[in-house]
């Protein structure tokens, strides 16, 4: 095995493979491509490996194991192993285009180029479910993940008035590692329909015996011990002039309003589509994550020929199910590219068994935490489109007078043409004009995703390499 | 909102806020140090005007648009402090690049 | 089961759209099928130029006629289609490119046609004050503008529909045929019967017109755009250019559309384009040059409609050389979404009047068939 290299910007025009994302389906199918010999570029967005669960696992301040816990130290094995594979590595890299030629356009330091692959491996992940709630866009109101991420990438805690509210196993990670760093909540309002736990029992067996079960029961013990959590909350708001001041919430009927300086939001996560779709490949809406899942083989290709989809991106499964769909679409790779370099690597049916015990679990977790329609469906006034400031009343209005689809809207409203291109409104509005329309949200569709799938600049673009034809004609004279 | 942990003992890096000094750590991205300074950081939309703080910090929902060394609408989450970086936090003016 | 209607009309885009809404307007009942969604490919997604400036004279009349139309567009269709006219300019970037604009406005003239103005450096400068400053003059057309192309043609179908024109989304139109005098066609189970088909399917209308024995030179194009974030208001008029492959235009919300014909991969049968981000990058180094205030601006996005595009860059817009009863109004070659409510207005002349008093004469599909010489 010969060390990685890690540079500022890619050092040749062609790879064999190109991993899209360093979190750990990224790190894992990396580790397996480039330990086979074949020619290995990962490139991603952040200034270090890990994606968002293993944030900052080469430099985060908070150094005693136990405060992050051994879910998060678990991805240094998997670094080191990548370190060591002999694949080239970019960060702070934006992939901004990808095609079916396998051609990505990537930016890094704000210039920007092409690279061609044989194979693309996107591990792009996932973000979190929109929260539309009154008052969501309000400055401190923020996603349970930013604070997670700031906890890890720089040691910040919560220490004014804090409350997290939603449901989901990270809002109770959170809350533990924020209690363990010695930061403030003041209360968690959890969001899980009652009836949901009724729903989940037929999945519980699977629960009970796979590793969350365990996990997850001591950390909800640890954070009871230490905040008042209020359950059944139906209804939500954030309030303030300019500035989060308080939090309203209906629990058992009765309506409580809280002063807070920070409202953390969180009802689970879904696949970070943008690159995918914009690339063509095809997706489905699913309906129990209530998400937008790519259609996929067992070796996690896709639609689009040479491209396959790992991790998160290819549907809710978590961290250990990522890095065994990693290790899955990498041997694919593997078997496609250097047939040969297959015999040293773990047998295929051991992979797949891997994968079949990480995801035990995961439908019981999906239906518990199955959010509420009044958390994914705003109305009124609630904002939809956070880029354009689009309500929900907007969007309603605008299908009244024959906006029947997402791209339909688009020219009414401008939703999804800000520069978020949709990550924190397409959900909602795919939901929000279902309903309205009495369609599934399948029928309804969703936001035709299009290159630059982040905004470039003109300057960025002009300085692009010059086409064959511009070339020969400054050659011709 | 925030403070840091006591345990963090990461080399100091001075950046400019507004043309005033701030403090901040290597490995910060620009909008962490921005939300560990306790200042008043809020960006205005080039919509409404409304004022903004970061919401995901991982890079999607784009409310943590900050001009940083000169160039407008760059991601404050995703790019890490440098000493003397010049941070200005835009009020929406729809100023080319900014 | 079999419909009857009085015209069949294949394609939602502008054309078809406004072609459904004149008939309505004079009493006939249309049936519109559109396989997607009613501006789902080029009517949709173009870059909304409302144009007279700079086209081939064989279509200046009806562009002219047109132009009536959007002024008073809100009246038509009970949407304003956020049409505004702040005139169109095309530049010119050097003497030589200056002396051809002012050859164009002078064969124009003497054409009769006055819409075209030759303007100076000063008058460039104060239509366009952050042009480049080497830009000797131009041309405007000061009753052009732009238009949402996509809330445009959303806005026709509603009106034609809310006239009586039943309006087929979803499926395609297959199995035209012409049986017993009358033109039918299949959408999924059912079947419309009409005395009239009006073949307006845009970048798939060559392969009907083939169909019915009547091929077209005719080929499928992409015309790339790309957007920025918005950006403070510094240019009013949409601009060309004389030399270069480009448009430009800002909104009202401040975003600035940046276009001009570079060509997408088209892929019909997907519905889809494949961007050419080579060429992009040659729009945005003539933007660079052209407006150096726009350096800095964030692209957010880049995206292509499908159309057709013929040999001779105009439309087909009259019957058919072959058959009773059918119309052909395609082929617009990237410049359709202007003649949009006057070409529906024609077509619905010369089906109810058999003839108009606009003159489009050189437009008809007679001439890739005649033996005289083509242009």
């Amino acid at each position: 095995m010969t060390t990685s290299l890690v540079t500022t910007t890619p050092g040749r025009d062609t790879y064999d493979v190109v991993v899209i994302g360093a979190g750990p389906a990224g790190l894992a199918a990396t580790a397996m491509a480039a330990g086979a010999g074949l020619s290995t570029l990962l490139v991603d967005e952040n200034a270090g490996p890990g994606g968002q669960v293993w944030r900052a696992i080469a430099s985060t301040p908070v150094k005693a194991p136990e405060q992050l816990g051994a879910d998060y130290w678990a991805g240094a094995d998997l670094v080191a192993e990548v370190q060591a594979s002999g694949a080239e590595i970019v960060h702070r890299a934006t992939v901004w285009s990808l095609d079916r030629q396998l051609e990505i356009g990537v930016s890094v330091g704000g210039m920007s180029s092409f690279i061609k692959a044989r194979r693309v491996i996107l591990a792009t992940g996932a973000l979190e479910r929109p929260f539309p709630i009154p008052g969501w866009t309000l400055p401190g109101v923020m996603t349970a993940g930013a604070a997670q991420t700031m906890l890890k990438s720089s040691g910040l805690v919560p220490d004014g008035r804090t409350v997290i509210a939603g449901q989901g196993p990270l809002l109770w990670l959170l809350a533990a590692q924020i209690l363990r760093l010695g930061g403030r909540i003041d209360r968690i309002l959890d969001t899980t329909e009652r009836r949901n736990y009724l729903a989940a029992l037929p999945h519980v067996l699977d629960f009970v015996t796979s590793p969350y079960f365990a996990k997850g029961l001591a950390m909800m013990r640890e954070v009871k011990a230490r905040v008042p959590v209020t359950t059944g909350v139906s209804e939500l708001a954030a309030a303030g002039e300019g500035q989060l001041a308080s939090v309203s919430y209906v629990a058992g009927g009765r309506r409580e309003t809280i002063p807070v300086d920070l409202l953390l939001l969180h009802q689970g996560v879904v696949p970070n589509v943008n690159l995918a779709m914009a690339a063509g490949i095809e997706h489905r809406w699913d309906d129990r994550q209530l998400c937008w899942s790519p259609l996929l083989d067992a070796d996690g290709n896709t639609s689009v020929a040479g491209i396959a989809i790992a991790g998160d991106g290819a549907g809710i499964g978590g961290a250990t199910v990522a890095v065994a769909r990693g290790r899955i679409a990498a041997r694919a790779a593997i078997e496609a590219l250097a047939p040969a370099a297959t015999a040293k690597l773990a047998a295929e049916n051991v992979l797949r068994t891997a994968l079949a015990q990480a995801e035990r679990g995961r439908s019981f977790l999906d239906v518990l935490f199955r959010p509420a329609p009044q958390f994914r469906i705003p109305s009124g006034d609630t904002i939809v489109c956070r880029c354009e400031e689009v309500s929900a009343k907007d969007i309603l209005d605008a299908v009244a007078i024959g906006a029947t689809g997402p791209n339909q809207l688009k020219a009414y409203r401008r939703t999804g043409m800000g520069p978020c291109q949709g990550r924190l409104c397409g959900l909602t509005v795919t939901q929000l004009m279902a309903q309205a329309r009495g369609k599934s949200p399948q029928d309804i569709g969703y936001y035709r995703l299009r290159a630059p799938v982040k905004p470039i600049t003109l300057a960025e673009l002009a300085a692009m390499p010059q086409t064959e034809a511009d070339v020969k004609a400054v050659v011709r004279g | 909102m925030f403070k840091r942990i006591d345990q963090d003992n990461r080399p100091r890096v001075q950046i400019l806020v507004d043309g005033a000094a701030l403090e901040a750590r290597q490995g910060d991205t620009v909008s962490s140090a921005l939300l560990a300074s306790g200042r008043d950081v809020r960006r205005a939309t080039a919509v409404s005007g409304a004022p903004r703080l970061p919401y995901c910090m991982m890079g999607v929902c784009f409310d943590c648009l900050v001009t940083i060394d000169g160039v407008g609408n760059r991601q404050g989450c995703l790019v890490p402090v440098a000493d003397g970086m010049q941070i200005e936090i835009q009020k929406g003016k729809r100023e080319i690049g900014r | 089961m079999t419909r009857l209607a009085d015209a069949i009309i294949v394609g939602g885009g502008i054309h078809g759209c406004s072609t459904a809404l004149h008939m309505c307007l004079a009493g006939m009942k249309p049936v519109l099928i559109e396989k997607d969604y009613a501006g789902r490919h080029a009517s949709g997604v173009n870059a909304g130029g409302v144009r007279q400036l700079a086209r081939h004279v064989a279509e200046i009349p009806l562009s002219i006629r047109s132009m009536e139309i959007w002024a008073r567009i809100e009246q038509l269709v009970d949407d304003d289609c956020s049409f505004e006219s702040h005139g169109q300019v095309l530049v010119a970037e050097n003497a030589a490119e200056l002396e051809n604009c002012r050859a164009r406005v002078a064969e124009l003239n003497a054409l009769g046609f006055t819409h075209e103005e030759l303007i100076d450096a000063a008058e460039l400068r104060r239509l366009v004050p952050a042009v480049a400053e080497t830009c000797p003059g131009g041309v405007v057309s000061r009753r052009d503008g732009a238009a949402n192309p996509a809330q445009t043609t959303t806005a026709f179908r509603r009106k034609a529909a809310a006239l009586g024109a039943t309006v087929r989304e979803g499926i395609a139109a297959s199995n035209v045929r012409q049986h017993d005098g009358l033109w039918q066609v299949d959408v999924g189970a059912d079947t419309y019967a009409a005395p009239v088909l009006v073949n307006a399917a845009g970048a798939w209308a060559g392969r009907i017109a083939a169909s019915l024995g009547e091929p077209v030179p005719v080929e499928t194009v992409a015309p790339m755009l790309m957007i920025t974030s918005r950006v403070q208001h510094f240019i009013d008029p949409v601009v060309i250019l004389r030399g270069r492959k480009l448009s430009f235009k800002q909104f009202a919300n401040g975003t600035v559309l940046i276009g001009g014909g570079h060509l997408a991969v088209p892929d019909q049968d997907r519905n889809e384009t494949m961007l050419d981000w080579r060429s992009l990058a040659v729009s945005a180094r003539t933007v660079f040059e052209l407006f150096p205030v726009m350096r800095a601006a964030m692209i957010t996005r880049a995206w292509a409609g499908i159309e057709a595009r013929t040999r001779d860059d105009l439309p087909v817009l009259g019957p058919s050389a072959r058959h009773k009863g059918l119309y052909h109004q395609f082929g617009f070659s990237m410049h359709g979404f202007q003649l949009g409510p006057a070409a529906g207005a024609v077509m619905t002349e010369l089906i109810v009047n058999g003839g108009t008093q606009t003159r489009i004469g050189d437009l008809g599909i007679d001439r890739f068939h005649s033996s005289q010489p083509q242009r």
